[in-house]
């Protein structure tokens, strides 16, 4: 046992983040490390660097383009970014559906879709749940009917992540009514400019566009974009799911926020003291501080155990259980952090080339914003009560 | 990076828990805790037969030379079985002080006896007034012709029952809670001044009230500088913290066992009560506490004999607010689920929730770490 990275390990973490500091645009960092707001271009040229470096995809094999790494470089790599305040390029190509295609898809579609995903040609976004299937995903309804050489699509998807920017969706269609639920399951990739496809837009009540609707009205979609086999979209879809646990835990971008929210709490000042010093608070911070050193440790244990050949279990399950409510515990103690400078909503104090006076600290504006907008972390990729029932059933066998 | 165990962390990780399970069942820890000493010296020379007593001294001394997670390990083990032999006060806390500063002869007539079995030891140093800061002494050591002679009191004093050598702290200078100042001196049982006052605690362990009255002590039973003991009693209770924070993890282990075993088990409304949702999302937050205590006890067993003293606390101090927060859930949760079984003297949980509760009292609690882990 030995709980300190190797010498070699560390020069791999210092060989990153020496590459990051070079080559991440200055004004994007400042974007993330502000939590101003990011374009969809900020993303792409972020996209185009890591590359163009060859560490866009570093999980898949090395074949289609991984690296290689050990599985504590890929946790040290992930770490450094969040550090250096890198753009978190989003999951739904490289570690969603990229995974799916290289396990499941035929040659043709890897030949096609990969390269693609890899350069950022394509923005995915996710076609999974609709307006009466959320934490019941299998009881979807979206239908996919074979018309000649065509799926005809109809339904609606919900929550659709960056809909507006993508350019392509891998969507979980009904094409077998009679079966049981999670047997008549496909999954099909769809071109988002196809004729038949509405976005609408979701505006989440921190005023942000993050999600969407996604209605199909007779779409035709090529049988030849059918994943894997009709009628197992759904063994595609957990496998998918099972990728997305792992990182969900945001590990490294929490204590990047931890040590804005003590900087902050250094500044804001309560009856003259500083708020870090105002033992309440200071509390907080310090209890919050200890279960983020758990979930890392929690973290590299089951990396360990990975690195050893293990298949993650259930314990991905518990880091997104505490990941999220660590994320979302700072995004509350920044909030309180401000004292009533919390209430003005200035959304366009967000926007890194706005030049208005703030209304209050400088970095206030995003902190009420951010800590409605984070109830997310708890509902998304699998509510936190799915997870139990997960782990209720898979660890505990109950 | 890796969390793998060594072949020996393996070998001892087999040793204890075979140990545990052939010679420290329930009903013979119940007959242990009834006899006259309350603990057993038979399961104790068992111990050092297999060489669990001698895990870090050093081999010129009689031990193994392993560390503390080597340690650690065992206490995992001892946490599952709710041992109430005086290893800590003894090994850890005791041993590990004459390792740290003792000299050539003291380590060599003390710690091949402790890696024996032949004694024990216990380290005085809370009082009466002191509650967990560790400054606060104010007994006092006065120079005289051949030595030191010492006059106070020390109060819940682990293991106090049965150590043969007390490791004192007094005071040869300063004020009540200045760090510099303070000595530590070794102290046989039944030297003249000494009394003792032993009794058993809620959960089994046991301690003493020690009061000495103008107890000489020789020169050559100082232990460390005098006056600049501090740093060694703050190593020796961090040390103790990591102790306790690896055996909580083995209580909360095997109390999580015996809840989801009933919850498997017991039935109400001619069904298992496992089977309702409500219970089965209480066991898996019980399971998610438990592994991040275990994360954060790993990680005070890695630092506990770091020389940087502010990565040993920030360590320490983060484990045990964890381990007591967590130990507390998984106590008072396990009791709840159980029923009335749960707090019934003949049924196993309800002993393992007041070691966990004990723990938390030890050494510091909850808050009082907290505050320290938030202004290192």
């Amino acid at each position: 046992m030995d709980l300190r990275f190797t010498a070699e390990e560390l020069g791999f973490a210092e060989e990153v983040r020496s590459w990051v500091r070079a080559n991440l645009a200055h004004s994007t960092r400042d974007k993330v490390l502000n939590a101003k707001k990011l374009s969809k271009q900020d993303y792409l040229d972020w996209h185009a660097s890591l590359n163009e470096r060859g560490w866009i995809v570093p999980a898949w094999s090395k074949e289609h383009g991984g690296t290689g790494w050990t599985a504590i470089q890929k946790h040290l790599f992930d770490e450094v970014l969040s550090e250096e305040g890198a753009p978190e390029i989003p999951a739904f190509s490289v570690k969603m559906i990229g995974p799916v295609l290289i396990a499941f898809a035929n040659e043709e579609q890897k030949a096609h879709y990969l390269p693609r995903i890899r350069s950022g040609e394509d923005w995915w976004c996710q076609g999974f749940s609709e307006p009466g299937s959320g934490s019941d995903l299998a009881s979807l309804r979206t239908k996919a009917v074979l018309d000649g050489d065509h799926w005809v699509v109809n339904g609606q998807k919900t929550w659709t992540t960056m809909a507006q920017y993508a350019d392509m969706i891998f969507c979980l269609c009904r094409t077998d009514p009679t079966a049981k639920k999670q047997m008549g399951i496909s999954m099909l990739l769809i071109d988002m400019k196809t004729p038949g496809i509405t976005v609408r837009p979701i505006i989440t009540i921190d005023g942000a566009h993050e999600v969407n609707e996604v209605f199909f009205d007779d779409v035709r979609v090529p049988a030849a974009n059918l994943v894997g086999e009709v009628n197992k979209g759904w063994d595609y879809a957990k496998f998918l799911l099972s990728h997305e646990r792992t990182g969900i835990a945001r590990v490294g971008r929490s204590k990047r926020e931890l040590l804005r929210l003590k900087q902050i709490a250094q500044k804001e000042l309560s009856d003259g003291v500083p708020l870090a010093q105002v033992p309440a608070f200071r509390d907080k911070i310090a209890n919050l501080e200890i279960d983020l050193m758990a979930l890392e440790i929690s973290g590299l244990r089951m990396l360990s155990a990975a690195q050893a050949g293990k298949a993650p279990g259930a314990e991905a399950n518990m880091l997104k259980i505490k990941g999220s409510e660590i994320q979302q515990r700072l995004t509350e103690l920044m909030m309180e952090a401000v004292g009533p400078y919390a209430l003005p909503f200035n959304p366009a104090a967000r926007n890194l080339d706005w030049n208005g006076e703030p209304i209050g600290p400088d970095y206030a504006a995003s902190f009420a914003p951010d800590y409605f907008n984070y109830r997310k972390t708890s509902i998304y990729g699998g509510s936190n009560e799915i997870q139990r029932n997960i782990l209720a059933k898979a660890k505990l066998g109950l | 990076m890796n969390f793998d165990l060594t072949d020996t962390q393996r070998m001892l990780q087999d040793t204890a828990a075979r140990l545990i399970r052939e010679r420290y069942g329930f009903e013979e820890r119940n007959r242990i805790l009834a006899s006259t000493d309350g603990f057993s010296r038979e399961i104790w020379a068992v111990f050092a037969e297999l060489g669990l007593l001698g895990v870090e001294i050093a081999e010129e001394y009689g031990g193994i030379g392993g560390d503390f997670q080597d340690l650690a390990i065992v206490l995992d083990a001892f946490g599952r079985g709710l041992v109430v032999e005086p290893f800590i006060p003894t090994v850890v806390l005791g041993a590990g002080l004459i390792s740290a500063a003792g000299t050539p002869e003291q380590k060599e007539t003390i710690l091949p006896k402790v890696a024996e079995g032949q004694t024990f030891l216990a380290l005085a140093h809370g009082e009466p007034k002191s509650r967990y800061t560790l400054a606060h002494v104010e007994t006092k050591a006065v120079r005289s012709d051949d030595g030191y002679i010492l006059t106070g009191a020390k109060s819940v004093v682990l293991g106090g029952d049965c150590a043969d050598i007390f490791i004192v702290s007094a005071r040869t200078s300063g004020a009540t809670t200045d760090t510099d100042g303070i000595s530590l001196f070794l102290v046989e049982r039944g030297s003249p001044g000494v009394e003792i006052r032993a009794y058993p605690n809620v959960d089994g362990t046991r301690a003493a009230e020690v009061t000495l009255e103008g107890v000489h002590v020789k020169a050559g039973e100082l232990l460390g500088p005098e006056g600049g003991a501090y740093p060694l009693i703050e190593q020796a209770v961090d040390r103790g913290i990591a102790a306790v924070c690896a055996e909580a993890i083995g209580v909360m282990a095997a109390l999580n066992d015996i809840t989801l075993d009933f919850l498997k088990t017991r039935t109400q409304f001619g069904v298992p009560i496992g089977s309702f949702q409500v219970l089965q999302h209480r066991m898996v937050d019980l399971v998610v506490a438990q592994e991040q205590a275990t994360s954060l006890a790993i990680l005070a067993a890695d630092r506990a004999n770091a020389a940087d003293a502010k990565d040993r606390a920030r360590a320490v101090s983060a484990a045990k607010v964890l381990v007591g927060r967590n130990g507390r859930l998984v106590g008072q949760d396990a009791i709840q689920m159980h029923g009335g079984i749960g707090i019934t003297k003949e049924y196993t949980a309800g002993h393992y929730f007041k070691r966990l509760t004990m723990i938390d009292r030890s050494f510091g609690d909850t808050d009082h770490h907290l505050a320290r882990f938030a202004t290192l």
